[in-house]
């Protein structure tokens, strides 16, 4: 059976620090992604080379979804939306290879990017607005409104953390019991079903910053 | 061991009753989206992303009582 997901496994001690399995996946998909992005754009060109073509491709695609959804445009935030969620996508999947335990299906990784996404839309707002007018945004409808409006902005955060977590580390418990229950051929569709989960919660998870990032920086359109 | 029984009822009931009602709004709203896609198969895109991040928001609810559920399960504060 699993164990508790609550607390994390730690692997060994670097010095003082305990390393946990989860740090080490993440470390293992940065050192991927660096990896990748540098040898495709090693030699960047106009006629670039196949893995330049498929980067590009992947960007422009990113760049596209992030602009229909923020409405105006995306490339100040494409790095971090666009990033958030390559990783996502990678760190999710990192269950289908043999040995290695999805990151977000521990509760400090889901906690950490639902954090940078808490200041980065306060970073993007007060640098869009102003500080007085972005400030004025939680009093809008009405000023008794306020504490609401504060009060929202943490449950949104803990609710983005909740269900990335939630929705991996139930997914591997499902997983453990099956393979607990029943052996070899069982759990494939279940694995299956767990690629699709893990990227429909990454999209999920990049389409709520977006979305979070957009009435924060306002829109264009409608002021 | 009296509250540790409690404590695997409350589990199970937070989350077999907490699976009810997001799951019947999530059935409501994938039906109301494929309603409107069927009358107007062109704006499929748009009504996909906000189905989803409806979708999304909607099973946060059944995501908290599993959160619930866990906590009673493992890091259960009145079980010693």
């Amino acid at each position: 059976m699993e164990a508790n997901p609550l607390v994390p496994d730690i692997l060994f001690h670097l010095g003082p620090v305990p390393i946990s399995r989860p740090v080490l996946t993440t470390w293992a998909i940065m050192a991927v992604l660096t990896a990748v992005s540098w040898l495709g754009l090693r030699r960047a060109s106009i006629h670039g080379n196949a893995l330049q073509t498929v980067l590009e491709i992947v960007v422009e695609t990113l760049e596209k979804q992030v602009s229909e959804i923020i409405r105006r445009d995306p490339w100040p935030y494409l790095p971090l939306l666009g990033t958030l969620f390559i990783f996502l996508v990678l760190a999710n999947l990192s269950a289908v290879v043999p040995g290695m335990k999805p990151p977000t299906a521990h509760i400090e990784t889901p906690a950490a990017l639902a954090a940078i996404v808490f200041s980065s839309v306060h970073y993007f707002g007060i640098r869009s607005r102003g500080l007085a007018e972005y400030a004025r945004r939680y009093t809008r409808p009405n000023l008794l409104l306020l504490p609401l409006n504060v009060l929202s902005e943490f449950t949104r955060t803990f609710s983005l953390m909740v269900r990335l977590f939630g929705n991996m580390m139930s997914h591997a418990f499902v997983i453990a019991i099956v393979v607990f229950m029943a052996g070899l051929f069982l759990p494939i569709p279940f694995m299956l079903l767990g690629i699709l989960i893990g990227i429909i919660q990454a999209y999920i998870f990049t389409v709520l910053a977006a979305v979070y990032i957009g009435a924060a920086v306002g829109n264009v359109e409608a002021e | 061991m009296y509250l540790e029984t409690l404590s695997i009822i409350g589990a199970v009931v937070a989350v077999s009753f907490g699976a009810i009602g997001p799951a019947f709004s999530e059935g409501r709203a994938l039906a109301a989206a494929m309603d409107a896609i069927a009358r107007q198969p062109e704006s499929a895109g748009p009504l996909s992303r906000t189905l989803f991040v409806g979708l999304a928001m909607i099973e946060t609810m059944a995501i908290y009582c599993l959160v619930i559920a866990l906590l009673l399960l493992y890091a259960n504060p009145f079980v010693g």
